[in-house]
C-alpha cells in the first residue's frame, strides 16, 4: 500500500516535469540583448556587385524610407533557406533590401540569385569581409534594419524565418 | 564522400546488430545452457567494430576536410591545424553523439568478456538493458543528427571551429567525460538485471564495484578539465561558474559519490540495498538529464550546439521512457527480504556512511534545484532569472563543516559496532586546527566565524588523514581521497580569501602602481599563425617583495569563423598563479588589462588529481583480489 503511494507520487511528478520541459523545448532561449544605444549607419565606400563601381554609403541610402541590409553569401547554406522570406519581404515597397556580398565567389553568387531570386535593390560586394564588420555583424546571415533618420534600429542574427519576418514587418510600418 | 557514406551505412548495420542481439539474448534467456553462447560476444563485437568504422570515417572526413559533409563543414575548415580537425570530430553536436554510441558499445562488449564469473541469465539482461539505451541512440543519431548529411554543391570552405573550442585540454575534455558518463550506463543496467534476479547483494557489490569506479574516476578528471579550460580561456579567473552545463556534470558526480561509498557497505553486509540501486539509476538518469539540458537547447551555455526543438523532444521522451522502465522494474522487483536483519549500530562506519548519503543528497538537491528552477519558472510564469553563484555557496558552503567532520570520523570508525579510538588525539588536533584556522582568518577581512570554522575542520581532515599515511592498517585508497579532499577544500578557501586583483586600462610604454608593485607594458608584438593571428602583450611585473617577472597575455583574432579570443598568461609556481589577460578598449591605444594573484591555484588541480587517484588504487586493488 504504501509503496503505490510512492509509486503514484513519483510518477504524478514525473509526468509534471516532462511536461515542463516539452512546454520549455517549445519557448524560444534566444535571448537578443536589448540594444539601448541605436547605432548609427556607418559610413563606408563600396563596390556594386554588378557593375563594380564604388558607391559611397550616402549615395545608398539616400531615400527617405526604411532600409533592410541583408548579409548573405552562396556558400552560406541558412541563407538559401532565408532567401524565400527575403522574397516575400522585397514585395513590400517601402522598404528597399540591401544585400552584402560576404566573401563570395562572384560567378557562385550570381548564379545563386539566378536561381533564387533577386530581392536585392542594390547589392555590393564585400570580398574581405571588412564591410561586414563595420556593420558589427557575427556572421553570415545577418539582417540589420536601418530607419528614416539612418540609424539601424535592430538587427537579426542568422537567418530570417517566418516569426522575423512578422517583427520586420511590425518595424518598418 | 566515400567515408561519408561508409559511417553511415556501419551507422545502419550498428543498429541492425542491435535488433539482432536483442533477439539472440531474448532466445538465450530461456534456452537451458549455462553458458553465454559465443555468437552474443561475436554480435557484440561486431556491433562496436561497425561503430568504430563510422566514427573512423567521421575523423577521416574532418582530417580530409571533405566538405560535402554538412557537419564537417559546419564545425571545421582547411586552415585548422590537423590536432583540433581530429578533435573536431567531438567538438560538435552529431559527432559528439556519435562518441557517445562507441563508448556505449565499447563498454557493453567489455562487460560481457569480463563478466564470466557472473550468473548467465544476470549478464544476459544487463546486455538487453544495454541494447535498449544502445538502440535510442542509435534511433536518435540516425533520425535527427545524422553526422554524415551529404551537401551538394561541394562548399569549398568550411565555417570553422568556435576558437574557444580549439585547446588542448578540451580536445580531450568531451572524450574523457563520455568515459564518465557513458560508464554510469553499465551501471544503469547492470543494477536492473540485478533486481530482475534478486542479486543484489555482497557477490554482485564486488564485481560492480570496477565499474563504478570507472565511471567516478573519468568524470571527476573529465569536470576537472572542463573546469582548468574554463580557467585560463574564458578569462574570467575562476574555475567553477555554477553554470548550468557544469552542475549537470557534477549532479551524476555527486550520485556515483554516494553509490561508491553504498557498494562498500554492500560488499560486507546487506544493507542500504534500495540506496544502491535507486543511485546507480540516478547516475545515469542524471547523465542523460545532462545530455537532454544541454543539446536540446533548453539552456542557453558554450555547451548548447543544437537549438532544435526535435532533437530536444526525442532525448526528453527517451529519458522518461528509461526512467519509467527502471521505476517500474524496481517496484515490481526490487523486494529486501534477504537483508541484514541487524540494524545499523549508531557508531559504525555504516552509519556514517548514511549520513554521507543524506549529504551528497542535500547537495545534489541544491545542484539540481538551482539547475532546474529557471526553466520551471520560465515556463509556468515566462519570469526570467539565473541563479547565480551565492545561491549555491550560501547553501553548501555552511554544511561542508559537518561534512568535513564526519569524514574525519568516518573513515576512523570500524564495521558494524566500533568505538573512537585516540580520543585525546583527535580533541588536540581538532583545538590545534581551530586555532591555527583562527590565527590565519583574523589577517583577512573575510567573515571570522565562518572562515574559521571551516579552515579549522578542513585542516582537521587535512592532519587526520595525513596522520593516517602512517598508520599500518590503513586502507590507502580511502586516506588518499580523503587526503585529497580535504587538500581540495583547504585550497579553494584559501584561494578565496587570499586572491587580489588589479584592473586598470593602460598603453604600451606605460607603468601602473598598485597596492603590492608595478605593472610595465613593454611592447606589443604581432604573430601570425595559420589559424589565427595574434596581438602578443609584454608585461614586466615587479612586486614588494622584489620579484621580477614577465608575462605575455595574447589577443587572437580568428579567421574562420572571425572571433577574437583573449588568452590570458599564467604563471604557475607551486604557491600561488599569477594571472594577466589583456583586452582591447574600443576605438583606443589602451588595453583593458586585469591582473590577478591566485594563491593555491594548483593544489586544486592536485587535489583532484589525488582524489581520483584514490579510486585508481582501489580499482587496481579490486582487480587484483581476483
Amino acid at each position: 500500500m504504501k509503496n503505490k503511494i510512492y509509486l503514484s507520487a513519483i510518477v504524478i511528478f514525473l509526468i509534471f516535469c516532462f511536461v515542463i520541459f516539452y512546454n520549455g523545448l517549445n519557448r524560444s532561449n534566444v535571448y537578443t540583448p536589448k540594444i539601448n544605444q541605436k547605432q548609427n549607419l556607418p559610413k563606408f565606400e563600396a563596390k556594386d556587385f554588378y557593375s563594380d563601381k564604388n558607391i559611397t554609403s550616402e549615395e545608398l541610402f539616400k531615400e527617405d524610407i526604411f532600409y533592410v541590409v541583408n548579409i548573405w553569401a552562396s556558400w552560406c547554406v541558412p541563407c538559401r533557406k532565408e532567401h524565400k522570406f527575403l522574397m516575400e519581404l522585397s514585395k513590400n515597397e517601402n522598404i528597399k533590401i540591401i544585400g552584402l556580398n560576404y566573401k563570395d565567389n562572384l560567378n557562385n553568387a550570381k548564379n545563386f540569385i539566378n536561381e533564387l531570386g533577386n530581392p536585392y535593390s542594390k547589392n555590393l560586394t564585400d570580398k574581405n569581409g571588412l564591410l561586414s564588420i563595420e556593420f558589427g555583424a557575427y556572421g553570415v546571415p545577418e539582417t540589420f534594419i536601418i530607419n528614416k533618420r539612418k540609424i539601424i534600429v535592430n538587427k537579426f542574427i542568422g537567418p530570417i524565418n517566418k516569426k522575423t519576418l512578422n517583427q520586420i514587418r511590425k518595424i518598418i510600418k | 564522400m566515400l567515408a561519408s557514406q561508409l559511417g553511415y551505412y556501419s551507422l545502419i548495420l550498428g543498429l541492425i546488430f542491435s535488433f539482432i542481439l536483442i533477439f539472440f539474448a531474448t532466445k538465450e534467456l530461456t534456452s537451458p545452457s549455462k553458458r553465454v553462447d559465443q555468437n552474443i560476444i561475436i554480435l557484440s563485437f561486431l556491433q562496436l567494430f561497425f561503430v568504430v568504422v563510422s566514427f573512423l570515417c567521421l575523423i577521416f572526413s574532418f582530417v580530409n576536410s571533405d566538405f560535402s559533409n554538412e557537419t564537417v563543414f559546419n564545425n571545421s575548415h582547411t586552415a585548422k591545424p590537423l590536432f583540433y580537425k581530429i578533435s573536431g570530430t567531438w567538438g560538435n553536436h552529431e559527432g559528439s553523439l556519435l562518441l557517445w554510441l562507441l563508448v556505449l558499445t565499447l563498454f557493453i562488449f567489455l562487460f560481457i568478456i569480463k563478466s564470466n564469473n557472473q550468473p548467465k541469465k544476470y549478464r544476459i539482461l544487463t546486455l538487453l538493458f544495454q541494447q535498449i539505451i544502445i538502440v535510442g541512440f542509435f534511433l536518435f543519431l540516425l533520425v535527427t543528427s545524422n553526422p554524415f548529411n551529404y551537401l551538394f554543391p561541394v562548399p569549398n570552405e568550411g565555417l570553422g571551429l568556435n576558437p574557444i573550442l580549439q585547446d588542448p585540454a578540451l580536445a580531450i575534455h568531451p572524450p574523457i567525460l563520455y568515459l564518465g558518463y557513458v560508464g554510469s550506463s553499465i551501471i544503469f543496467s547492470a543494477s536492473l538485471a540485478a533486481v530482475i534476479q534478486n542479486y543484489i547483494n555482497s557477490e554482485w557489490a564486488k564485481h560492480i564495484k570496477k565499474w563504478v569506479l570507472i565511471s567516478w574516476i573519468f568524470l571527476s578528471i573529465g569536470i576537472m578539465l572542463g573546469s582548468i579550460w574554463a580557467y585560463y580561456e574564458l578569462g574570467w579567473g575562476g574555475f567553477w561558474f555554477w553554470d548550468p552545463v557544469e552542475n549537470v556534470s557534477l549532479m551524476p558526480w555527486l550520485t556515483l559519490t554516494a553509490l561508491l561509498h553504498c557498494i562498500l557497505v554492500l560488499e560486507r553486509r546487506l544493507l542500504l540495498m534500495s540506496w544502491v540501486v535507486i543511485l546507480s539509476i540516478a547516475s545515469f538518469t542524471l547523465s542523460m538529464c545532462g545530455t537532454f539540458l544541454v543539446r536540446s537547447g533548453i539552456l542557453n551555455s558554450v555547451h548548447t550546439f543544437a537549438n532544435d526543438p526535435a532533437r530536444g523532444i526525442f532525448i526528453l521522451i527517451f529519458l522518461f521512457i528509461l526512467i519509467f522502465l527502471s521505476l517500474g522494474i524496481f517496484f515490481v522487483f526490487h523486494n529486501e527480504k534477504n537483508k541484514d536483519s541487524k540494524n545499523f549500530f549508531w557508531l559504525s562506519k555504516e552509519t556514517t556512511i548514511l549520513l554521507n548519503n543524506w549529504f551528497m543528497m542535500y547537495f545534489l538537491s541544491v545542484v539540481l534545484i538551482g539547475t532546474l528552477y529557471p526553466i520551471f519558472l520560465d515556463v509556468i510564469s515566462s519570469d526570467k532569472i539565473s541563479v547565480g553563484p551565492p545561491f549555491y555557496h550560501k547553501l553548501i558552503v555552511p554544511f561542508l563543516a559537518p561534512f568535513l567532520i564526519f569524514m574525519v570520523f568516518g573513515s576512523k570508525l570500524k564495521w558494524i559496532k566500533s568505538e573512537i579510538s585516540n580520543k585525546n588525539l583527535l580533541i588536540i588536533f581538532f583545538t590545534i586546527s581551530i586555532i591555527i584556522s583562527f590565527l590565519v582568518t583574523k589577517n583577512f577581512q573575510v567573515d571570522l566565524f565562518l572562515y574559521t570554522i571551516l579552515i579549522g575542520t578542513s585542516l582537521f581532515l587535512f592532519f587526520t588523514t595525513t596522520v593516517e599515511f602512517f598508520n599500518k592498517k590503513k586502507i590507502l585508497s580511502q586516506t588518499v581521497a580523503h587526503f585529497g579532499f580535504s587538500l581540495f577544500v583547504l585550497s579553494i578557501l584559501l584561494n578565496n580569501i587570499t586572491s587580489s586583483e588589479v584592473t586598470t586600462n593602460m598603453k604600451v610604454g606605460e607603468r601602473y602602481k598598485y597596492d603590492e608593485g608595478v605593472i610595465f607594458f613593454q611592447k606589443i608584438e604581432e604573430k601570425k599563425e595559420s589559424n589565427f593571428n595574434s596581438i602578443v602583450g609584454h608585461f614586466k611585473i615587479t612586486n614588494n617583495r622584489g620579484d621580477i617577472f614577465s608575462l605575455k597575455p595574447e589577443l587572437r583574432i580568428y579567421n574562420q569563423p572571425i572571433i577574437v579570443t583573449s588568452e590570458a598568461d599564467i604563471k604557475t609556481t607551486l604557491l600561488k598563479d599569477n594571472f594577466l589577460v589583456m583586452n582591447t578598449v574600443k576605438g583606443n591605444e589602451y588595453f583593458n588589462i586585469r591582473y590577478q594573484v591566485k594563491p593555491f591555484m594548483l593544489w586544486i588541480w592536485i587535489s583532484v588529481l589525488l582524489i581520483s587517484f584514490g579510486g585508481m588504487i582501489s580499482f587496481l586493488r579490486v582487480k587484483n583480489e581476483k
